[in-house]
């Protein structure tokens, strides 16, 4: 075998040592001959015949010697560069259509690998479970627990080796940080002692915290590695600095490395800058639901079994503690980060393989296009002596050669595509920063395009001769004696484009019609024009009744900005944060199995309204007046008030909860504050100034100054009594909306721009087969004119052909949407799976995208001048 | 048909070689062609090139040793040697034609008798 690759590599010296043996032996047999009498010229001659075919030989020898199919492969690809050169503008369209395809399953399983295939970035993460309250899924204070009950789990489990926490209801920008540079807002998360060694993260510099550490309020703080780079550039002896937070100064013991994102696995759309200690002590206990909890199951412990020891767990924990509405929930953290993601994941998936089964189609018929007009060539070569399983095997090459080119392109654009992704911070998806190509994706590419190449290569190289093929050596201008076959096989080709773009049309259709469906839902609130900043009151304020006056002055100052139509005060603002507790009305009684409604609280001052939008249906609104000396007052929404009084007039009821007793004041419209999908739930909006219970405050201003224009002014106004105010603070309520929305704008740009493209493919399809047919029947075309026929009459005639095609497409792509679109059903909203409106309008679309594409050959075909058309046989 | 000919009997070539390097030495391409053309009489090889594919094989497989030479007449020309394993080829081989032709030759014996 040796022998054979040397002899192989070094095909030229071989040649060349054979050439001169074959000279030598020539020269010796020459001699012989004219020893016997013959002259040196009819010697030479009779030598050579007598030796036989040169070339004959020179090939048996080289096979002979060499590797035959490593020649072989060798020639085809020289041969294929050489047509390929040739043919620049199949070759240009064929790279770029592949090319644009493959790019697009490389991203799509980029995307995929690191959304739902990578492990977490964490030691062991499949044995990491995520153990929540089981309570309703969108509020979080149902799905947390207090620091007493998870002291209690801890100590108790036997299935989970560790279980650590971190604190879930850490405010957005809650750590305002000052002194040297600019004022700013941080986002900050208190985690337990053992919740970075659980998850096998160690600090890059510095250390962890110690169980000291997290008795108490000790003042120590970790940096996330993207704020240590960003703030503190990378310097290495941040270690032992001391940091301001909230007036408080608090010493850097440590920075996380840059691969632990905590925002990423555990709050998508965030981003996190501090860890903070965790005290578990009675004061964070008495918070009530605060906790969320990680945990580590034991080696040879199943899930399952986990799950069951947390159910029995929680009886005993109930009853100790006293709390009615504690029931863990274990399950696997990995499910619980990506669970969500997967119906969304598989429909792009499933998408870009029907696009990849459209650009097979469409390279399929192109090919064949060519092999038509190549079945010369390929007659000569059969007649020359290849054998048919060559020539197969010498489409496949370029087949594969195209796909291969195209491949580089389409890694190029799936490398670019993977980058902007990474860093759409639009896009609140979890692990979406962890985005990127990999050698993964790089076999992955390598094989779809293998794929590719042999698939669309395998019906043309199947149309090749197999043996007399001598018609096709006659000068007959029609080329192609198997014509009926082609043509047959190239409908059947486009009539299958049709009907898979049909499916991605009818899917991406019906995801619009969501996407545009949750847009258009009536939030509750208006967000344009209005915007949010952070403006808690410094410790200074110490009483209420500071803070209250503080209130009183900020509010004053920022109406009295010019172009500020309304401001108000809020603690939560819409989809982000929210915590719930039990109220009921003070005349009903409450049992275990009557229990009151779980409703959303919110602290707000007076103006809110106004500022967010939200409608005020009966009573008043709250004013400057309910303050610590005024009634005890509060505003409902429709539902709380349908919930409590249903056929009542609510106004001047009073509701109870924990121990506090309110009277409404007022009804507000319902607003969306969980998701733009789910309804609001029952909410009750509590004055600022009569209640403490509140840890941020947000400042909402409705006003027509762009958003460019409001900061600073804002910043002025309150410069007397908030100097300090951080930079990067106002975020617009459309911007909060828009980031609600991100996940399912991201699924559905990507499925329309599928869609588009197959669009483009099918009608491409179309438009090179009803071209190539009346290239075909030119002839026919001519007679038909010359006996009288109208240039209309022969428009219509092909336009007819083409929607005939189309109509077959659309038949059976309509009949697979219907049966297909039922795996959308969990993505939709406010549409059914088998929408009317949708099925109709892509319908349209494609009718009339296959009669442009008919169009333009038929506007050729009735330009044909008969006199050429018949005399061109 | 002169191809079949040549193929059926390519082992037999292979045999003929070898015995001709060893009975001769060292002998280049054409004076081992000569050789067999004229014992066999021209049965074995249909033109003289095919001798070079036969001899390439041998020397891939390590039976014979190729070497660039001189002729009588001061011609280079590329001489072909028997090696060490290519002898023993050629003992194993000829004990197979021997004992595979007594076989024949007793049947063919049987054959005639009755």
């Amino acid at each position: 075998m040796g022998a054979r690759m040397r002899a192989f590599f070094r095909t030229s010296e071989f040649d060349r040592d054979f050439d001169a043996e074959l000279e030598s032996h020539v020269t010796m047999l020459a001699e012989d001959h004219i020893r016997r009498g013959m002259t040196p010229k009819e010697a030479e001659r009779s030598a050579r015949l007598e030796l036989g075919g040169l070339t004959q030989i020179r090939e048996a020898h080289r096979e002979v010697r060499g590797v035959p199919f490593l020649d072989a492969l060798l020639q085809d690809l020289r041969y294929t560069s050489r047509t390929l050169r040739r043919d620049a503008g199949f070759t240009t369209s064929a790279i770029l259509i592949v090319g644009l395809g493959i790019g697009a399953s490389s991203t799509i399983f980029s995307v995929v690998n690191a959304l739902l295939i990578r492990p977490l970035p964490f030691r062991g993460p499949g044995r990491l479970v995520w153990i929540a309250n089981d309570g309703n899924e969108g509020d979080l204070s149902n799905q947390t627990v207090p620091v007493g009950p998870f002291l209690d789990l801890r100590d108790q489990t036997r299935s989970l080796s560790d279980v650590a926490a971190y604190y879930a209801f850490y405010g957005v920008g809650d750590n305002k940080m000052t002194g040297d540079g600019e004022p700013e807002r941080l986002n900050g998360v208190p985690v337990s002692q053992n919740f970075f060694p659980l998850l096998g993260v160690q600090p890059q510099l510095g250390r962890s915290f110690t169980a000291e550490e997290c008795k108490g309020n000790h003042p120590v703080v970790l940096l996330s590695a993207g704020f240590w780079k960003r703030r503190f550039a990378s310097d290495p002896g941040i270690v032992g600095r001391k940091l301001t937070l909230n007036e408080r100064p608090f010493t850097v013991i440590g920075v996380m490395p840059a691969s632990f994102d905590f925002g990423s696995v555990f709050a998508p759309g965030s981003r996190f800058d501090l860890f903070l200690p965790l005290p578990l002590t009675p004061e964070v206990d008495r918070m009530g639901n605060t906790l969320s909890m990680i945990g580590r199951l034991n080696p040879g412990v199943t899930v399952q079994q986990a799950r069951a020891e947390a159910g029995v767990l929680s009886e005993a924990i109930r009853v100790r503690r006293n709390r009615d509405d504690l029931r863990f929930k274990v399950g696997l953290l990995e499910e619980h980060v990506r669970g969500r993601l997967r119906p969304a994941l598989f429909v792009l998936v499933c998408a870009v393989g029907v696009v990849m089964l459209i650009v097979c189609a469409n390279l399929s018929n192109l090919q064949l296009a060519r092999t038509a007009t190549r079945q010369k060539e390929m007659a000569i070569r059969v007649a020359l002596g290849a054998g048919r399983g060559r020539l197969v095997r010498q489409m496949l090459t370029e087949s594969v050669v195209l796909s291969c080119c195209a491949a580089v392109l389409g890694l190029i654009l799936a490398a670019a595509g993977t980058r902007v992704l990474a860093h759409l911070d639009a896009i609140s998806l979890p692990l979406r920063e962890s985005v990127h190509i990999e050698a993964g994706a790089l076999g992955f590419t390598l094989l779809v395009a293998v794929l590719t190449g042999l698939v669309f290569g395998l019906l043309p190289a199947l149309q090749v001769p197999a043996g007399a093929v001598h018609d096709s050596m006659k000068d007959a201008t029609r080329g192609s004696s198997g014509g009926k076959r082609h043509n047959w096989i190239r409908a059947a080709l486009v009539i299958s484009e049709i009907a898979f773009a049909c499916v991605l049309l009818v899917g991406a259709g019906l995801l619009i019609r969501s996407f545009l469906r949750v847009l258009d839902v009536n939030l509750g609130f208006r967000p344009e024009r209005a915007a949010a900043l952070r403006i808690d009151a410094s410790s200074q304020y110490s009483t209420q009744a500071r803070r209250n006056a503080y209130y009183d002055e900020a509010l004053r100052l920022v109406k009295s900005v010019p172009g500020i139509d309304a401001a108000g005060l809020t603690d939560v603002l819409p989809l982000g944060h929210n915590r719930s507790w039990s109220a009921g009305a003070k005349d009903q009684v409450y049992s275990r199995d009557h229990p009151p409604p779980d409703v959303f609280v919110r602290i707000v001052s007076d103006g809110y309204l106004k500022a967010m939008g939200i409608p005020l249906l009966a009573g008043r609104d709250l004013t400057e007046r309910d303050n610590a000396s005024g009634k005890p007052v509060m505003l409902i929404n429709e539902t709380l008030a349908r919930t409590l009084w249903r056929g009542r007039d609510p106004i001047g009821q009073t509701a109870t909860y924990v121990d506090v007793d309110r009277q409404v004041a007022g009804v507000v419209g319902d607003v969306r504050h969980l998701a733009l999908e789910q309804g609001s739930g029952c909410e009750m909006y509590l004055p600022i100034r009569q209640t403490n219970d509140y840890f941020s405050v947000d400042l909402v201003v409705r006003t027509s100054l762009p958003p460019a224009a409001l900061a600073p002014a804002v910043r002025a106004a309150l410069k007397p009594i908030e100097p300090n105010l951080p930079a990067n603070e106002f975020r617009t309520l459309q911007q909060l909306v828009d980031k609600a929305v991100s996940p399912r704008r991201f699924v559905v740009l990507l499925l329309a721009g599928f869609a588009a493209f197959a669009l483009i493919l099918a009608s491409l399809g179309i438009y090179g087969v009803i071209s190539y047919s009346v290239n075909q029947r030119t002839q026919e075309i001519g007679i038909r004119m010359a006996l009288g026929a109208s240039a209309g009459d022969l428009q219509a005639r092909i336009i007819l052909q083409t929607l005939g095609l189309a109509a077959i497409g659309m038949l059976i792509g309509v009949t697979a949407s219907w049966i297909l679109t039922r795996a959308l059903s969990g993505l939709l909203f406010g549409v059914t799976s088998t929408d009317p409106v949708t099925f109709l309008g892509m319908l349209i679309i494609l009718t009339v995208v296959a009669s442009a594409a008919g169009y333009f050959p038929a506007r050729r075909a009735s330009q044909v001048d008969p006199i050429a058309a018949l005399r061109a046989d | 048909m002169a191809e079949s000919k040549s193929d059926i009997l390519q082992g037999t070539l292979d045999l003929m070689v070898l015995k001709t390097l060893d009975a001769m030495g060292p002998l280049h391409g054409y004076g081992v062609a000569r050789r067999i053309e004229q014992l066999s009489e021209e049965a074995l090889l249909v033109n003289q090139g095919t001798i070079y594919l036969c001899l390439v094989r041998l020397v891939q497989r390590g039976w014979i040793k190729a070497e660039w030479g001189t002729s009588e007449n001061n011609r280079k020309a590329k001489y072909y040697s028997i090696s060490k394993a290519g002898r023993k080829q050629l003992i194993a081989e000829t004990a197979n034609w021997e004992r595979v032709s007594g076989v024949i030759g007793k049947l063919l014996q049987l054959g005639a008798r009755s």
